[in-house]
């Protein structure tokens, strides 16, 4: 296929994807926030950490001064200044998926469109801070519609793979830096502290993965945050793992060298990636620095995705 | 022109139902009102969850717009249709030899039946065109010729638009709407199939691949990209014809050949069907600040090693000046009357049409010859005096670039308002296939109509808007 249109593909799941993460990281600040807590004596401030996790918290600084709910409803879901905000999300993926409408089924195309129609209605008025759960259960849900489309509609050729390759790599990227975000809270020394704060704090972590009724019924006991790592970097059951992510991306890379009959280094970095996730046990992840661990793996991947742009997208 | 009685498709000149109408009328009639309505706000968000949209240019508010779409077919019986149907292919076969001996041994030239300045100095001729020979002698492979009426004898050619015609995917969605809402009707009559013009026009395009590219040669569309005003159609083709859309930059010349960078790497293209104007194709021939096409492209043509559907400079056949000689370019070549009329022309470059046309504005319609889209026309009695006095200003200062016609009666067909059925005044755009095979015509056509009563001017970029259209069975 076209290196265009294959590029387009990439880019327009990665958008709706990380449109998806950023709508998970608002409803969790959103739950938090409602809690009046603080941690250790200090206050923490749950909407600064719903902009560290999405990535935006330097930009938004050029902006604005201290994070308050407004503000940082504002700039991850509407700002035009923040290029990763949903709105500017579905934006940039409704491009994409109008540069390549024939790479698409009509179901994806219409699953895209009417989410960014329907989401184009929001940004007329401004969004009052109770009326956003409402918000973002349409953002989830267009994500949901396109990847669902996309999965049963789409024909399984390298179409299909390289929409999956976005969408991976962007998973990826959103559980490794929701977990950094919170890594303190998940280090051995404070899991003694484990009051209701802790507790919710790894609760905020599963649910902002969508994985807090999963955690009972892989490990049927009470949150460890151990577990809670183990669970979102090493379960390949649990569909937004680091391992599952690169289960799929190794998975797709191969199918994509299969079907062209040649490979690369995109298809050895994965399955390096792929491997050492399988092998490594949580332990050894503490042992070495979780906070280490995650930075590691986020410019892995990077450096994955930048593979992919080289072997095929250009 | 008020005093004219204006021939209308359903009820022609007397109000009495014409044949081809006469389900359609009983059906309307027997219809409860909201249905019409309901059917109508139906089709309007189908267009606009399909996102079938057009862009205009300069109009950055409606960046996307919904040509409206009226529910009410156009429809043609078969006759009708059998006769504008041998007019069309006559009248195309003779441009195509036009455009081929004008590029070659220049007989019609010499026969002293067209004017050679008006070949040499049209912007859209190219001299790099000369001498080169086509494996197929055709130029012109897809032509859109706008087609209007005055009564039900003739059928009169408006323009001939053969660079990058575009409107057929609003012919084909608009069927499939038709289709959708009104089954029942639909099942009522035999209206003539036109789905299979994407497979006509990729056995077109295949049939003009160069001699060396291989039994299934692989066409592509060239698109100027997202943006255009015609994107919809360049992908809704790309995708019914399951062909690659392409930009410029994903095509490069190696050799003399054409390749398209692929995910596997670099991919022999043999036929491009060129949605891009000639001027922006090759920047290394025509255009050098063209962003748009492909650099060398127009040596590996010359090479004959990728066709261009449409060839480069059959703009030349197809300006408003030219038009007034198709008539006798037909009788040339063809060795025939045309059996499709064309619309009295005065041309401002001669001394006569000119004083003709300044003395009589106030009752024609002035183009500009190379003009398009309804953009740069004056339509006179809609005028007021100081917007005619300012044309004539532009006349003055550039005779040759324009022309004059009546302002034409054109017929009227009527659509679904507010306050129930209307007579609009309508064209149509059939569209004519050429294959190194011969011609292929699906029957119909795109039905452009004037929503604003007594409206000329039907383009979509000036408030136009369409209707099916049905070509019933003999």
């Amino acid at each position: 296929m076209l290196s265009r249109d294959a590029d387009s593909l990439y880019w327009l799941s990665r958008y709706v994807e990380r449109a998806e993460n950023t709508a998970r990281i608002l409803d969790v600040a959103y739950r938090m926030a409602s809690m009046p807590i603080s941690y250790n004596g200090v206050e923490t401030n749950e909407w600064e950490s719903a902009l560290i996790t999405a990535g935006g918290i330097d930009q938004f600084r050029a902006v604005h001064g201290e994070a308050t709910p407004e503000n940082v409803i504002e700039f991850l879901a509407f700002s035009e200044a923040n290029p990763s905000s949903i709105q500017c999300c579905f934006d940039t993926a409704r491009q994409n998926a109008r540069s390549v409408r024939s790479a698409l089924t009509s179901e994806m195309w219409e699953a895209i469109n009417s989410a960014w129609l329907d989401l184009r209605r929001y940004k007329a008025r401004s969004i009052k801070v109770e009326d956003l759960p409402r918000f973002l259960n349409l953002v989830k849900e267009a994500s949901l519609r396109y990847d669902g489309s996309a999965m049963r509609t789409m024909l399984r050729n390298d179409a299909y793979w390289f929409s999956r390759l976005g969408l991976y790599i962007e998973r990826a990227d959103n559980t490794a830096r929701v977990l950094d975000v919170k890594y303190h809270v998940l280090l051995p020394q404070d899991a003694a502290v484990g009051g209701g704060i802790d507790y919710y704090q790894w609760a905020a972590i599963l649910r902002s993965v969508s994985a807090l009724v999963s955690y009972q019924w892989v490990y049927h006991q009470n949150l460890r945050p151990w577990l809670v790592a183990d669970l979102l970097i090493l379960r390949e059951e649990m569909p937004r793992s680091l391992a599952a992510c690169y289960a799929a991306l190794s998975r797709h890379l191969d199918d994509i060298s299969h079907r062209y009959g040649t490979s690369g280094l995109a298809q050895r970095q994965a399955r390096a990636t792929h491997a050492r996730l399988a092998n490594q046990n949580i332990e050894d992840i503490f042992q070495h620095g979780l906070h280490e661990f995650l930075q590691e793996f986020l410019a892995e991947n990077n450096r994955l995705g930048h593979a992919i742009t080289n072997q095929y997208l250009c | 022109m008020a005093a004219r009685v204006i021939f209308d498709e359903m009820s022609g000149h007397d109000g009495r139902s014409r044949d081809a109408y006469r389900i359609l009328q009983d059906w309307l009639k027997s219809a409860p009102p909201q249905l019409l309505e309901h059917r109508r706000e139906e089709a309007e968000l189908f267009f606009r969850r399909v996102g079938i949209t057009f862009a205009v240019y300069g109009n950055a508010e409606a960046e996307e717009r919904l040509i409206p779409f009226d529910i009410i077919p156009r429809i043609l019986s078969g006759q009708e249709w059998a006769r504008l149907a041998r007019g069309l292919e006559q009248r195309v076969k003779a441009l195509n030899m036009f455009l081929k001996d004008i590029y070659g041994a220049r007989e019609i030239l010499r026969a002293g039946i067209v004017p050679p300045e008006l070949v040499y100095l049209n912007p859209y001729y190219r001299p790099q065109m000369h001498g080169l020979t086509l494996n197929s002698d055709i130029y012109v492979q897809v032509a859109g010729i706008d087609i209007v009426r005055v009564d039900d004898q003739d059928f009169y050619v408006l323009e001939d638009n053969l660079r990058t015609p575009s409107g057929v995917s609003y012919m084909l969605e608009n069927r499939e709407v038709m289709m959708r809402l009104f089954p029942e009707l639909v099942g009522m009559q035999r209206i003539r199939p036109i789905e299979n013009y994407v497979d006509e026009l990729l056995g077109t395009l295949k049939s003009v691949a160069p001699a060396s590219s291989p039994w299934d040669p692989t066409v592509v569309i060239l698109t100027p990209g997202s943006l255009n005003s015609a994107y919809y159609e360049h992908s809704f083709l790309a995708d019914r014809m399951g062909v690659e859309l392409v930009e410029g930059r994903d095509l490069f010349v190696r050799d003399e050949m054409v390749y398209m960078r692929t995910t596997e790497g670099p991919k022999r293209v043999d036929v491009i069907y060129s949605r891009i104007d000639d001027d922006f194709l090759d920047p290394l021939v025509f255009r050098p600040d063209s962003a748009l096409g492909v650099p060398g492209l127009i040596a590996a043509y010359r090479a004959g090693n990728v066709a261009i559907a449409n060839a480069p400079g059959t703009g030349v056949a197809d300006d408003k000046a030219m038009y007034s000689y198709v008539p006798d370019i037909v009788r040339f070549y063809m060795g025939e009357e045309p059996i499709l009329k064309n619309v009295p022309t005065w041309r401002c470059r001669e001394q006569d049409s000119l004083s003709y046309v300044l003395d009589n504005l106030h009752e024609l319609v002035v183009k500009e010859v190379n003009g398009s889209g309804g953009y740069g026309m004056l339509v006179g009695p809609h005028a007021t005096a100081e917007a005619r006095e300012h044309f004539k200003g532009r006349i003055l200062s550039s005779p040759d670039n324009y022309i004059a016609q009546p302002t034409l009666a054109l017929s009227t067909s009527p659509i679904f308002t507010e306050k129930g059925l209307a007579p609009r005044h309508v064209d149509l755009r059939p569209f004519v296939l050429t294959g190194r095979d011969g011609v292929r015509l699906v029957p119909g056509g795109l039905t452009r109509v004037a929503l604003t009563e007594g409206s000329l001017v039907v383009n979509s970029s000036q408030g136009g808007g369409t209707k099916d259209t049905w070509v019933l069975s003999e």
